[in-house]
């Protein structure tokens, strides 16, 4: 069920919408620490597997598969909602491309990176508020700003926010779907180098969905090719990437290249 | 009285309300629904707490009713006539006499015992309502005990007004399990709730629901380690039984405004008057 070493295995995962088939047998692994981007065109599915993936949407058919911090596998879909809840708020981030989902825009920066600390019972103020501020400071925000509301941060630093918010319990694997999509190229950029530095120094394992492959080549360790909901490549980023096997792994780099 | 059920309600919807009153005993600070009936009064004069209480009442009982610690207001003395009339029960003002004692906004300063129920009259039964405005999510995070978003809403007021600022309604934890509001008593009141050998019962007529805390069950208020919660009253002695350990409330004495603290509860305050206390400001109402 789950690969040898493994964190995260999925296998002959499956998923229809009515008539449009999302997901036919897909299957991947993701170890501790490494980042995997699924790229592939707009509607081949890569937002759906990251979903299934993480739980948030169930299968018709296949297995997810989670080897937790206490050494335990779980079947992801099987567990009660209980669990499955407390594994997203512990182990597990999410990381949407509109952080607006996923902040709450009424409660102060410091709030906001605090919550996952309090959820996890945290009761000591001045610890949550020093970790929040450590926080800030590593993605980039002045501390000065910890009791500011978010809507009075731009776009790239709401983006900031809500990646302190994910890591501040240390998941051990994050999921995020296009991070960096709908930001100005240079907030990109230096927002790519920020989450690359990050997830090395933590250690963290990252499920990275992308339409642009210029990400993927920066930030992920191997990558997944997808079209029309398959999986029909995965290797090492820059095999892939320089060496593409498939015809349509091919027409998607060199679109790149030729933009 | 001629014409009516005892205690107004039917014993049909008693029989309901007694079932859901089971319900949240057995399941301390959980919120059980009910169907609410329509009383003869507006909601907000305590629909809720009188239907509770119309449902547990019996023939031998005796029932005070308080409103703001007093007895004379006049929600608390339609309320307690409303029985007297329906039921026929002895009715009393003296907390210590009570079996049945129905409240709005605070908890006598007399300790209750176990041969004593109290019935809370609640406006909104939902702690989390402010910051989740969804019943379904409120739903869910009881159901799993997800109370995160409760304290951020701490961290928020500690950041911004170097305390939790909360004085009315402040929530609590009902045995180590599920969030729960006890009403708007003053904060002062909460640790009254810990561990009291009287039952609690707890209606919010036009939410429909009802919860209760067994006697002996412990009520934590929600805190920081580093912030703990304080019971906060007027740095005053009541004016009347000079009383430095109960809730006062400020009132206006003359047309020069002229301010007195007195206690709320005032029932405690005329037995502690009657058992020789006095006050800074007894002396000139006793010369009267
Ligand atoms: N909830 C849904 N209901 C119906 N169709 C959906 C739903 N979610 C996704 N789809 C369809 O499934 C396919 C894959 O979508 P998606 O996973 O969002 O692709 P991607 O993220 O790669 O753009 C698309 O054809 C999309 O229209
Ligand atoms: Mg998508």
């Amino acid at each position: 069920m789950i690969a040898p070493g493994a964190l995260l295995s999925a296998r002959g995962l499956a998923l229809s919408f009515g008539r449009i088939v999302a997901l036919r047998d897909a299957a991947m692994d993701i170890w501790p620490g490494e980042v995997l981007a699924i790229v592939g065109e707009s509607g081949s599915g890569k937002t759906t597997l990251l979903n299934v993936l993480s739980g948030n949407v169930r299968p018709d058919g296949g297995t997810v598969a989670y080897r937790s911090g206490s050494g335990a596998v779980v079947d992801v879909h099987a567990m009660p909602a209980p669990a499955l809840r407390a594994l997203h708020r512990s182990e597990w981030g999410f990381v949407q491309q509109d952080p607006r989902r996923n902040l709450r825009m009424n409660v102060s920066a410091g709030g906001n990176v605090g919550e996952r600390l309090m959820a996890q019972g945290a009761r000591h103020y001045g610890n949550i508020r020093d970790e929040a501020a450590r926080w800030l400071e590593t993605v980039e925000i002045d501390a000065s700003r910890i009791d500011d509301l978010p809507r009075t941060f731009s776009g790239g630093m709401l983006q900031r926010l809500q990646i302190a918010r994910t890591l501040v319990t240390r998941p051990s694997l994050v999921f995020m779907d296009e991070p960096t999509g709908g930001l100005d190229v240079s907030v990109q950029a230096r927002l790519l180098d920020l989450i690359r530095s990050l997830v090395a120094r933590l250690h963290i394992a990252v499920v990275l969905v992308t339409h642009d492959i210029a990400v993927a080549r920066l930030l992920a360790d191997r990558i997944m090719v997808m079209q029309n909901g398959s999986v029909i490549e995965t290797g090492l980023t820059d095999q892939v990437l320089d060496d593409p096997h498939h015809p349509y792994t091919q027409l998607l780099v060199s679109s790149v290249l030729a933009a | 009285m001629e014409g009516y059920n005892f205690a107004y309600l039917d014993e049909q919807t008693k029989r309901m309300i007694r079932r859901a009153i089971l319900k949240a005993v057995a399941v301390p600070g959980h919120q059980v629904p009910f169907g609410s009936r329509e009383m003869p009064l507006p909601y907000g004069w305590g629909t809720g707490g009188i239907q509770v209480t119309a449902s547990i009442l019996g023939a031998d009982d005796t029932l005070k009713v308080i409103d703001q610690g007093a007895d004379d207001t006049t929600n608390a003395v339609s309320i307690r006539r409303f029985f007297a009339r329906t039921a026929g029960v002895r009715t009393t003002t003296r907390t210590a006499e009570a079996t049945v004692i129905q409240t709005r906004h605070r908890v006598p300063e007399t300790p209750l015992r176990e041969d004593q129920i109290i019935v809370y009259q609640v406006p909104q039964p939902e702690p989390l309502s402010r910051l989740e405005p969804s019943r379904v999510q409120t739903k869910i995070m009881h159901a799993l005990g997800e109370y995160g978003l409760m304290h951020v809403k701490l961290y928020e007021d500690v950041a911004r007004y170097g305390q939790v600022s909360i004085s009315y309604d402040y929530p609590v934890m009902v045995n180590g399990r599920h969030l729960m509001a006890p009403s708007p008593i003053p904060a002062f009141d909460n640790p009254k709730l810990d561990r009291m050998p009287a039952l609690q019962l707890f209606g919010a007529g036009r939410e429909k629901r009802i919860y209760a805390v067994p006697p002996f069950t412990s009520v934590r208020s929600l805190d920081f380690d580093d912030h703990p919660f304080r019971a906060i009253r007027a740095p005053h002695a009541c004016g009347l039984c000079g009383a430095t350990d109960c809730y006062l409330d400020e009132v206006v004495v003359d047309d020069r405004g002229k301010r007195l603290f007195v206690c709320s509860d005032t029932d405690h305050c005329a037995t502690r008057r009657e058992a020789g206390h006095s006050g800074a400001d007894s002396l000139p109402e006793a010369a009267e």
